[in-house]
């Protein structure tokens, strides 16, 4: 396996670099699980990037994409993919141009979502690596029990801000809540549970707010390189928010980092 | 502070026989027994022991005997001895009591009250060792109708079969995870599982990736609320995928792995930072509803190109019958239902010893629950909880189930001897631990060697019911509830389980 993927990987150095092969398809009438053995049937015919147009809430879009080869692809979607989506993602790309509903990046492992528009509940369930971008606000129960391991850091950026439950039982990876219409972060029982990774919220938020195994503190340096390089990412992907860089990464940043990486070490006698 | 609990057993030792060599010393990872080099003799500790016996094997010259600690309170029928102990852990410690293995107390054990029929002068009985007798049994959703065309000598299948698992024995390693048990325990389930044509489930710490290529076509991979070690090539090196809702030894809470246990090997495999406590959830964060279920479920097929089975196993509760057709319903191919007697490697005494129902009149109400709503062939039923032997499993699928998993066998057939103690992480049969020292005392060849011999006797043994009961394939057991008596049993219970009394 190993031996075939360096022969492709030189293969593709020494040619003349190919336009990746591109296909367009109509999702009008086709259900969650024909258009997904469509897009299973193109990865394996050799096609990176399909654009998918009429989207129309068919699920679970990139979740049938694993290979035993790890196959890539780049999916941009127009209209709105339905719950799930990414979910379980093996490392490929996914643009939404439009609204998001419940459930991406549920327990995704690496690759990359965006998505211009908002996003629904449960985003980044669980999620252990990859990147997501939402231009506008989501749901409910954002970021809960995201993780992370050695190189593996997911990282959910959103441009507006996120409801209740945020970061609940959060073990790792990184949560960037930009709220760029500044309409302030309105979320309660933010990180309960939380025992890894790290929550910046842009502007301010009220001790009553957080659980109470979360600790809050003003940004440092080292978080700066950390926020400037993910909100470079993420005006990359969304230029349509139309502001820069400076704009949004001098204002105050909150971290939300928990208290202790075993929460519930003193809860149990023998 | 002074601690008022009664140390838990007697250590006797035979200074006679004891040959001070020091072995039961270096045996007790809790530390019991001590070398006290001036008096040459060894000296035992009882407040640490654990009654797990590991000394008492162990010892060359057979010096050492551990029991039930002859001390007691003045008797009370309502406070028992075990009661005020824990009583004084917790106001000593003000935490919640641990424990670890399946519920202990005296709840009716339903098997001891059921008896299996034999045929007598009509419909003589089969002889196994001369007559073939099917044990075989296909895990998974069956078709409502079944669509053949036959001609020229062959009869084709024209319907479309969902993926199903072939299980030669109706006997599955139920889910014990890498992390709560060791390395060592873990892989010798994975060995003889795959050498006995059954299935281990690996639970929710993953699957290491060294052992995916081998034993991957075994495995049935669980996700759990944690969703630990979980992406899509752990899913798709398995047999099947089952959701993990609940568990019998605790339904309703999660877990957590607490931080000691979780070693380098376990973190790669669980894929979190070492030392971190490992917390499952109660729930399932993006499942709150049937559809919701139905949606993970759908994801998992999805994520695996509809290739594999998906089980979702739920721990025995009220009217959990009504949530099992949801779940047939919501698309399981499998439904593993959890009874009152399931292990664990830890979990809250209270909620161990009180929280859901017998797995025997579980059984019952699910598959007739099912078989009512008419969808009971679109899901296989696997009953775990408290299974000890083949005939709690012939009795199990005349109740009604397609196989049964077993933990506290298999890990008893290990070596394990239900101290209890699995939490502690100190386990020195080297089963329920991450310490290499101790989890390196359980030799994979020797271990699954039990493992596969306990398969196979029982293998036979059920051959040898279904025999005498005239039946040479198990299909012909599965609900077949005629062939069940009760004894000693009230006439609601006899109604529940849907059989008659012994002599009707």
């Amino acid at each position: 396996m190993a031996r075939a993927e360096e022969v492709n990987g030189s293969g593709s150095l020494d040619d003349a670099p190919a336009s990746p092969r591109e296909v367009e398809i109509d999702a009008a009438d086709q259900d969650t699980r024909a258009l997904n053995d469509r897009l299973r049937e193109l990865l394996l015919s050799g096609v990176e990037k399909v654009v998918i147009r009429n989207v129309c809430g068919q699920r679970y879009i990139g979740t049938r994409l694993y290979t035993p080869q790890h196959l890539k692809m780049d999916i941009e979607i127009f209209g709105t993919p339905g719950n799930d989506l990414a979910a379980f993602l093996f490392g490929h790309k996914i643009t939404v141009h439009g609204n998001a509903q419940d459930g991406v990046g549920n327990t995704m492992d690496a690759g990359e979502v965006v998505v211009h528009g908002r996003s629904g509940d449960v985003l980044g369930f669980s999620m252990r690596g990859g990147e997501i971008y939402v231009r506008d606000g989501c749901g409910y129960r954002t970021a809960l029990h995201m993780k992370e391991y050695e190189d593996k850091r997911p990282v959910l950026v959103i441009g507006g801000t996120a409801q209740d439950f945020l970061g609940e039982y959060m073990a790792g990876g990184i949560v960037v809540l930009l709220d760029l219409e500044e309409r302030g972060h309105q979320a309660n029982f933010i990180g309960t549970g939380m025992h890894g990774g790290v929550i910046y919220l842009r502007g301010a938020v009220d001790g009553s707010q957080l659980g109470s195994q979360v600790g809050c503190s003003p940004v440092d340096p080292s978080d700066r390189k950390v926020l400037d390089h993910y909100i470079t990412r993420f005006l990359e992907r969304l230029p349509e928010v139309g502001l820069s860089r400076e704009e949004i990464i001098n204002s105050p940043f909150l971290r939300l980092t928990p208290k202790s990486k075993r929460p519930y070490s003193t809860l149990y006698t023998y | 502070m002074k601690s008022f609990v009664f140390p838990e057993f007697q250590i006797i030792r035979d200074e006679e026989k004891c040959g001070q060599c020091r072995g039961c010393e270096r045996q007790c990872a809790f530390g019991t027994h001590t070398y006290d080099p001036v008096a040459d003799r060894l000296i035992s500790d009882e407040t640490k022991c654990a009654g797990c016996q590991r000394c008492v094997i162990f010892c060359p010259k057979h010096a050492i005997v551990v029991r039930p600690a002859p001390s007691f309170y003045r008797p009370n029928a309502s406070w028992s001895r075990e009661k005020l102990d824990d009583l004084k852990k917790q106001a000593e410690t003000g935490g919640v009591i641990l424990t670890g293995s399946g519920n202990d107390k005296p709840f009716r054990i339903y098997w001891d009250h059921i008896l299996l029929n034999a045929s007598q002068v009509t419909n003589p009985s089969i002889d196994p060792l001369r007559e073939p007798m099917e044990l075989r049994t296909f895990l998974g959703a069956k078709p409502d109708i079944m669509d053949i065309s036959a001609g020229d000598g062959k009869v084709e299948i024209k319907t479309e079969i969902g993926p199903n698992l072939m299980v030669e024995t109706p006997i599955l390693f139920s889910a014990m995870s890498y992390g709560a048990i060791s390395y060592n325990a873990f892989g010798s389930l994975a060995r003889a599982a795959c050498k006995s044509g059954t299935y281990f489930n690996t639970g929710e710490g993953g699957l290491p990736k060294e052992m995916r290529q081998e034993f991957g076509r075994c495995a049935i991979v669980q996700v759990a609320s944690g969703r630990f070690g979980i992406d899509a090539e752990y899913l798709n090196c398995a047999a099947a995928v089952e959701i993990k809702v609940g568990q019998g030894a605790k339904p309703g809470i999660g877990g957590h792995l607490p931080g000691e246990k979780v070693s380098q090997l376990v973190a790669e495999t669980r894929m979190i930072p070492q030392g971190t406590d490992a917390i499952s959830p109660a729930p399932h964060h993006d499942i709150y509803s049937i559809e919701d279920l139905s949606m993970l479920i759908t994801a998992l097929k999805e994520a695996t190109n509809y290739e594999k089975p998906i089980s979702v196993k739920i721990a025995a509760v009220h009217n959990f019958a009504a949530i099992a057709s949801g779940i047939v319903r919501a698309g399981a191919d499998i439904i593993a239902i959890d009874g009152l007697r399931g292990g664990t490697g830890a979990a809250p005494k209270a909620i161990r010893d009180n929280v859901g129902i017998p797995i025997e009149l579980a059984i019952s109400s699910l598959d007739r629950r099912l078989r009512g709503e008419g969808i009971r062939n679109r899901c296989s039923i696997i009953a775990a909880g408290g299974i000890r032997c083949s005939a709690d499993v012939v009795k199990a699928i005349a109740l009604g189930a397609d196989a049964v998993y077993i933990g506290s066998a298999a890990l008893i057939a290990m070596g394990c001897t239900l101290c209890q103690k699995c939490y502690t992480g100190k386990c020195n049969w080297g089963i329920c631990t991450t310490d290499p020292r101790l989890s390196g005392r359980l030799n994979m060849d020797i271990a699954s060697q039990r493992l596969a011999n306990l398969i196979s006797a029982w293998s036979h043994e059920i051959a040898e019911m279904l025999g005498g009961m005239g039946i040479n394939a198990l299909e012909s057991l599965r609900g077949n509830r005629d062939h069940l008596r009760g004894v000693g049993l009230y006439e609601w219970e006899l109604d529940v389980l849907g059989i008659k009394g012994a002599g009707e």
